[in-house]
C-alpha cells in the first residue's frame, strides 16, 4: 500500500494491521518515532496524521491511505514545530531525550490548535506523554515561551 | 577523516570498533594511582582516629574513588583527544549518556583545559574497552566525581603538547608561548598558530608527566561552572536524529522478542511454535537456555521469536503455545511477604552498629516512639526498554545498545559465546533512560546468543514494556522498623533502626539474606545524628525475584523511614520539624564514616569525603529559606522537609502540598537545596534535581510492582503508574550551594530522589494530620 510520509509517497508491503510505528521504524528507517508502550499509554510514538496527533503504536497502516503523515524528522518544516525544537534546545529540556520526539509532536499539535494555551491547557494536552526523566517543567516552559513569542509577532 | 590527529585518523567513525585506535606514540608513564596517599599527613588526628576500615576487604592498601573501580581512571590525551588538520577537536566520552548530560560534561572539562573553541568540539562515544579508557560503569553517580580530575589532566596535557609543538616550530622556549582559544600565541611577536596546524607535530611529542601539568586557575574557566553551553545532543534529540540503543539498523537485520517465564525461576516444560511460524514475517522460533541461580546478569532464558520486523515477532510470540514449570517462587505474594517483613522487623536481626546501650536508655526514656515504614518493589520503566542489536562476522561479535556498563556487557557476551573479550565489540548508543536497569546487560547477551543461533546474522532484540515490567530487575521491597526514646525535653537519646529487605547481593549469591554493609551505608548507618545510644540491625529476608539497582538504590527506603521518623519525633515532642531535625543532627562537625559504622562510604576516601554534619545543616537551612519555611499557609496546605546524604552529596527538600476535602493531592511547589561541591555544568545539576524530584514524587504517590502467584501484577503504564505532567509540581526551585573546585565533588544523578518521598509525607502530615508510612500513597488520603 501507499503511505504519504513527510510529503513523500512510500510503498510498503506489510499486512494492513501493522501499526504505523513499526512501518516507520523497521521498514522506512524513520527511527525518530519511538516505541514506549505499544498501547497508546505513553505518547513516545506520537506523529501527526492530517495535522492531528496520533499514537503510531496502535494505528494500523490500513487506515492511513490518502492521509498526510508527519513525523519528528519533518516537523521542523513547520514554523511552530521548528520554534518548539529551538526552544527545546535553548531551555535544555531533554535529559535522556527518548520521549522528546513525541513531546514535541504533541506540543506542536497543541499550539496549532490553541496558539495561546493556559498552563491548564498545556497540562491537559501533554499529560498523555510520559517523560520518565521528569522534564515536565521545562517542557511546559518551552511551550509557553514559543506561544508567547508567536503571539508577540505582528 | 582527512586531517592529521593527535591520536590517529579514523575518529569520524563514531562508536565504531577501534575508532580511536592506539597511536604509535609514547604511552603515558604509569603515574601513581594512589593519588591520595600524600594527602593523609595533613589531616593529623583525624587520620589517626579513622584508621583504615577497608583493610578487611583485601590485601594491601585500600583504593578509593576511580581507583577502587575496575581499570581505574585513564588520563592519557592520546586516548581521549584527537585534533584534525581542520582544527576540529574530537573528544572521547567513555561514560554512557542516559540523560545526566555526561557527553556534554566530560567534553566540557577537556575543552576547558585545552582552551578549545566549543564550536569546534565534537564528542565521540567510546566502545566498551576499559583497559584503554578506564572504568566505564556509568552507575553510582560517579562519572563527574571520578573523572573531573583525569579529564582535566587530559585537556591540560594536550594543550601543553600543542604549546610545545608551536615553541619548537618558532624555536622559542616553551614558557614564552601560551594557549588562547584554539590557538597557540607568542605575544611579543604576535605569532599565532591554530591547533589544527600544530596537531601532527604535537602528537609526536611526549605526553607531559603529571607533575609537569599546569591546570587552569578555576577563576579563568570559560565553560566549567557557567552552565551556558547547550547539550551536545540537544539538537539531534529535538529533530529525531539522535540514535538510541533501540535504533541501531544493519543491512539484513532480523527482529526478535523473547517469551520469558512469568515467574522468576520458572523454566519451559513444553512449547509449540507451529502457529507462530504461520505469522507472515516470522522466521524462526528457538529457545534461549536459562542458567541456574544466582541470576547475576544472565538472560532469564525463554523462547525467542525471530522475524523480519518487530510487529511480526510480537505477533509470533502471542501465537506461541507455552507451558512453564512454576519454579521455587510461584508462591511469591506481596501481601503475604509484607507480613513476613513486618514479622522479621519486630525481632532482633544481625547487628551492624551498637553504640551506647539502646535498651537501657530506651527503658528509662521519658517517652518512647515506634513506627514502621514500607516501600514496595519498583520498576525502572526506562522509556526505552532494554534493546540491543548483535551480529557475528568471522568469529567476531559486534553489539550496539544502550549499556550503562559496556565493558561489563562485553565480558558477559564474550563468556557466553566462548570468545575472547577482544573479539567482542560493544558500541554504546544513547540510552533512553538508565536508572540502573541498563547496568544489567542481560539484554545484550540475549541479542548475541540469538545472532549466533542465526549464523551471525544481525538480530535486534527488543523488550516490550510488558517484558520490562514482568521480567525486570526490581528495586527491593523493604520494611524499616524504628524506635526511639526521648528525654524530658523531647530530644532523642535512644535510636533503633531495623532495616529488612531482600539484598541486591542475592542477585549474585544464593545464600545472601541480609542487607549488605554498602546497602546500610545508604542512609541507615551514615546518618549524622547527635544521639548517644544507637543500634542498627538487619534481619534476614529471602529474595523471590531479581533484585537490582534502581536510581539511588537503598537510600530510597532508608531516607523515607529516617526522615519520616524524625518528623514524627518532632510532632511527638511538639516541636517545629525543621528546628527539630537540625537539633537531632546537632552542631556542625566532621564525622569519620567509620565512627558511625560505615566502612564503605561509597568507596570514597573517608578523609576526602567525611560525613559532614555542617553541610547537611547547610542544605536544610537553604531549602527552608527558599521555601519560606514557617509562613502561614491556607487550610489544607502544608510544608514538609527532609534531608539526606547520599552519593557523597547533601540534599534537602521542602515540599508544599495541598490536599482537598476529597483527599486529592497536588504539589504546588518544591524547594531543593543541593551541596554536591563545585558544579561542572550547573544547568544539568538543576535538571537532575528537577527530574529526581518528579521521580521521587511518582514513587511516593503511585508506583509499585506487586506480586501475586509469583509474578508482577503490572504489565504496562496503565497498571504501573509513573508521574505525568499533571502530577508534576508546578514549581521546582533548585538552590545550588557554592562549591570549590579544589575540593572533592559529589554525585548528582541519584541523590535528588531520596528526600522527596519523606518531605512529601511530612507535608501531608502538616496539611492533614495524617501520617503516611506505607508507600505508595495511592488512595490512602481518600475518605
Amino acid at each position: 500500500m501507499q503511505l504519504t510520509i513527510n510529503g513523500t509517497q512510500h510503498s510498503v508491503e506489510l499486512p494492513g494491521d501493522t501499526p504505523l510505528l513499526w512501518a516507520l521504524r523497521d521498514h522506512l528507517g524513520l527511527t525518530g518515532t519511538k516505541y514506549g508502550c505499544g498501547m497508546a499509554l505513553c505518547g513516545a510514538c506520537t506523529v501527526h496524521v492530517d495535522g492531528k496527533p496520533v499514537r503510531a503504536c496502535i494505528t494500523p497502516i490500513s487506515v492511513l491511505e490518502a492521509k498526510e503523515i508527519t513525523t519528528i524528522e519533518a516537523i521542523g518544516e513547520d514554523a511552530t514545530g521548528r520554534a518548539l525544537q529551538a526552544a527545546w534546545v535553548e531551555l535544555g529540556v531533554p535529559q535522556c531525550g527518548y520521549c522528546q520526539a513525541g513531546q514535541i509532536m504533541s506540543a506542536t499539535a497543541l499550539l496549532k490548535e490553541k496558539p495561546l494555551p493556559t498552563d491548564a491547557d498545556i497540562i491537559d494536552a501533554m499529560s498523555g506523554n510520559i517523560c520518565r526523566c521528569g522534564t515536565y517543567n521545562r517542557i511546559r516552559a518551552a511551550i509557553a515561551r514559543v506561544a508567547s513569542a508567536q503571539a508577540a509577532k505582528p | 577523516m582527512s586531517g592529521t590527529s593527535l591520536t590517529d585518523a579514523g575518529a569520524d567513525a563514531v562508536a565504531g570498533a577501534g575508532a580511536m585506535a592506539a597511536p604509535a606514540a609514547p604511552a603515558l608513564s604509569n603515574v601513581s594511582r594512589r593519588r591520595f596517599a600524600g594527602q593523609l599527613a595533613g589531616l593529623g588526628g583525624l587520620v589517626l582516629a579513622l584508621g583504615f576500615p577497608g583493610a578487611g576487604r583485601g590485601a594491601g592498601a585500600r583504593k578509593y574513588g576511580a581507583d577502587a573501580m575496575p581499570h581505574g581512571a585513564v588520563d592519557n590525551p592520546l586516548v581521549f583527544v584527537a585534533i584534525g588538520a581542520d582544527g576540529v577537536v574530537r573528544i572521547v566520552c567513555h561514560r554512557s549518556e542516559m540523560g545526566q548530560g555526561v557527553r556534554t560534561g566530560m567534553a566540557m572539562i577537556v575543552a576547558e583545559e585545552l582552551d578549545a573553541d566549543w564550536s569546534r568540539v565534537r564528542v565521540v562515544q567510546a566502545p566498551g574497552d576499559e583497559e584503554k579508557f578506564g572504568n566505564q560503569d556509568t552507575d553510582g553517580s560517579r562519572s563527574t566525581r571520578h573523572f573531573f580530575e583525569p579529564m582535566r589532566r587530559c585537556g591540560a596535557a594536550a594543550r601543553q603538547m600543542l604549546a610545545a609543538a608551536a615553541a619548537a616550530r618558532w624555536e622559542l622556549p616553551v614558557d614564552e608561548v601560551e594557549a588562547e582559544f584554539h590557538e597557540i600565541v607568542h605575544r611579543p611577536s604576535g605569532r599565532r598558530l591554530g591547533y589544527g596546524a600544530l596537531a601532527e607535530a604535537a602528537a609526536r611529542l611526549p605526553v607531559p608527566a603529571r607533575r609537569d601539568l599546569r591546570l587552569k586557575d578555576p577563576a579563568r574557566f570559560r565553560y566549567i561552572g557557567k552552565g551556558e553551553l547547550k547539550l551536545v545532543d540537544g539538537a539531534d534529540i529535538a529533530t529525531g536524529k539522535a540514535e538510541y540503543g533501540i535504533d541501531a539498523r544493519l543491512p539484513g537485520m532480523l527482529y526478535a522478542v523473547v517469551a520469558r517465564a512469568p515467574v522468576y525461576g520458572g523454566t519451559i516444560k513444553h512449547y509449540d511454535a507451529r502457529e507462530a511460524l504461520k505469522i507472515p514475517g516470522v522466521v524462526r522460533v528457538l529457545p534461549i537456555a536459562a542458567r541456574a541461580a544466582p541470576p547475576a546478569f544472565n538472560p532469564l532464558g525463554g523462547i525467542a521469536v525471530i522475524a523480519t520486523n518487530t510487529w511480526a515477532a510480537m505477533q509470533g510470540r502471542m501465537a506461541l503455545k507455552l507451558e512453564w514449570s512454576a519454579g521455587p517462587n510461584a508462591g511469591y505474594d506481596s501481601i503475604a511477604y509484607k507480613a513476613e517483613l513486618q514479622s522479621a522487623a519486630r525481632k532482633p536481626g544481625k547487628v551492624f552498629r551498637n553504640q551506647g546501650d539502646f535498651d537501657a536508655s530506651a527503658a528509662v526514656a521519658a517517652r518512647r516512639v515506634q513506627a514502621e515504614y514500607y516501600i514496595p518493589h519498583l520498576a525502572h520503566a526506562t522509556m526505552e526498554p532494554p534493546a540491543a542489536t548483535a551480529r557475528i562476522v568471522q568469529g567476531k561479535c559486534e553489539v550496539w545498545g544502550g549499556f550503562q556498563s559496556p565493558q561489563g556487557a562485553r565480558d558477559l557476551i564474550a563468556k557466553r559465546l566462548g570468545l575472547p573479550a577482544k573479539d567482542v565489540t560493544v558500541n554504546v548508543l544513547l540510552l533512553g533512560g538508565g536508572f540502573g536497569r541498563k547496568s544489567m546487560s542481560d539484554f545484550g547477551v540475549e541479542a548475541a546468543v540469538l545472532s549466533k543461533a542465526m549464523d551471525g546474522k544481525p538480530v535486534k532484540l527488543m523488550w516490550t514494556r510488558e517484558d520490562d515490567l514482568q521480567n525486570g530487575y526490581f528495586h527491593t521491597v523493604s520494611l524499616e522498623h524504628l524506635e526511639a526514646g526521648l528525654d524530658a525535653q523531647g530530644r532523642p537519646v535512644a535510636w533503633l533502626h531495623r532495616s529488612v529487605a531482600p539484598t541486591i547481593d542475592s542477585t549474585f549469591d544464593n545464600k545472601a539474606r541480609n542487607e549488605a554493609d554498602w546497602e546500610l551505608g545508604m542512609g541507615v548507618l551514615n546518618v549524622p545524628f547527635d544521639i548517644p545510644n544507637v543500634r542498627i540491625e538487619t534481619p534476614a529476608a529471602q529474595a523471590h525475584t531479581r533484585i537490582g539497582w534502581f536510581r539511588s538504590v537503598s537510600n530510597i527506603p532508608h531516607a523515607f523511614a529516617v526522615q519520616s521518623f524524625v518528623a514524627e519525633l518532632a510532632a511527638a515532642a511538639g516541636r517545629d520539624a525543621k528546628d527539630y531535625l537540625l537539633e537531632v543532627i546537632g552542631p556542625a562537625r566532621i564525622l569519620a564514616p567509620a565512627s558511625v559504622g560505615d566502612t564503605w562510604n561509597y568507596d570514597e576516601s573517608p578523609q576526602r569525603y567525611p560525613l559532614d554534619a555542617g553541610r547537611l545543616r547547610g542544605v536544610i537551612e537553604a531549602a527552608a529559606q527558599s521555601a519560606d519555611w514557617g509562613k502561614a499557609l491556607p487550610q489544607g496546605q502544608g510544608l514538609g522537609i527532609a534531608a539526606h546524604y547520599s552519593f557523597v552529596t547533601f540534599i534537602a527538600a521542602v515540599v508544599r502540598v495541598a490536599v482537598d476535602d476529597n483527599g486529592a493531592l497536588t504539589v504546588p511547589r518544591v524547594d531543593i537545596a543541593v551541596d554536591c561541591g563545585a558544579c561542572i555544568n550547573p544547568d544539568r545539576v538543576r535538571a537532575q534535581m528537577e527530574g529526581a524530584c518528579v521521580m521521587g514524587l511518582g514513587l511516593a504517590l503511585q508506583s509499585q510492582i506487586t506480586f501475586k502467584d509469583g509474578h508482577p501484577q503490572q504489565y504496562n503504564f496503565d497498571t504501573y503508574q509513573v508521574p505525568r505532567m499533571s502530577q508534576a509540581p508546578l514549581q521546582i526551585h533548585v538552590h545550588i550551594l557554592p562549591g570549590d573546585f579544589g575540593k572533592p565533588l559529589g554525585g548528582v544523578g541519584e541523590p535528588g530522589v531520596p528526600p522527596i518521598a519523606p518531605a512529601l509525607c511530612n507535608a501531608i502530615f502538616a496539611a492533614t494530620g495524617k501520617r503516611i508510612r506505607h508507600l505508595p500513597i495511592g488512595d490512602q488520603l481518600k475518605a
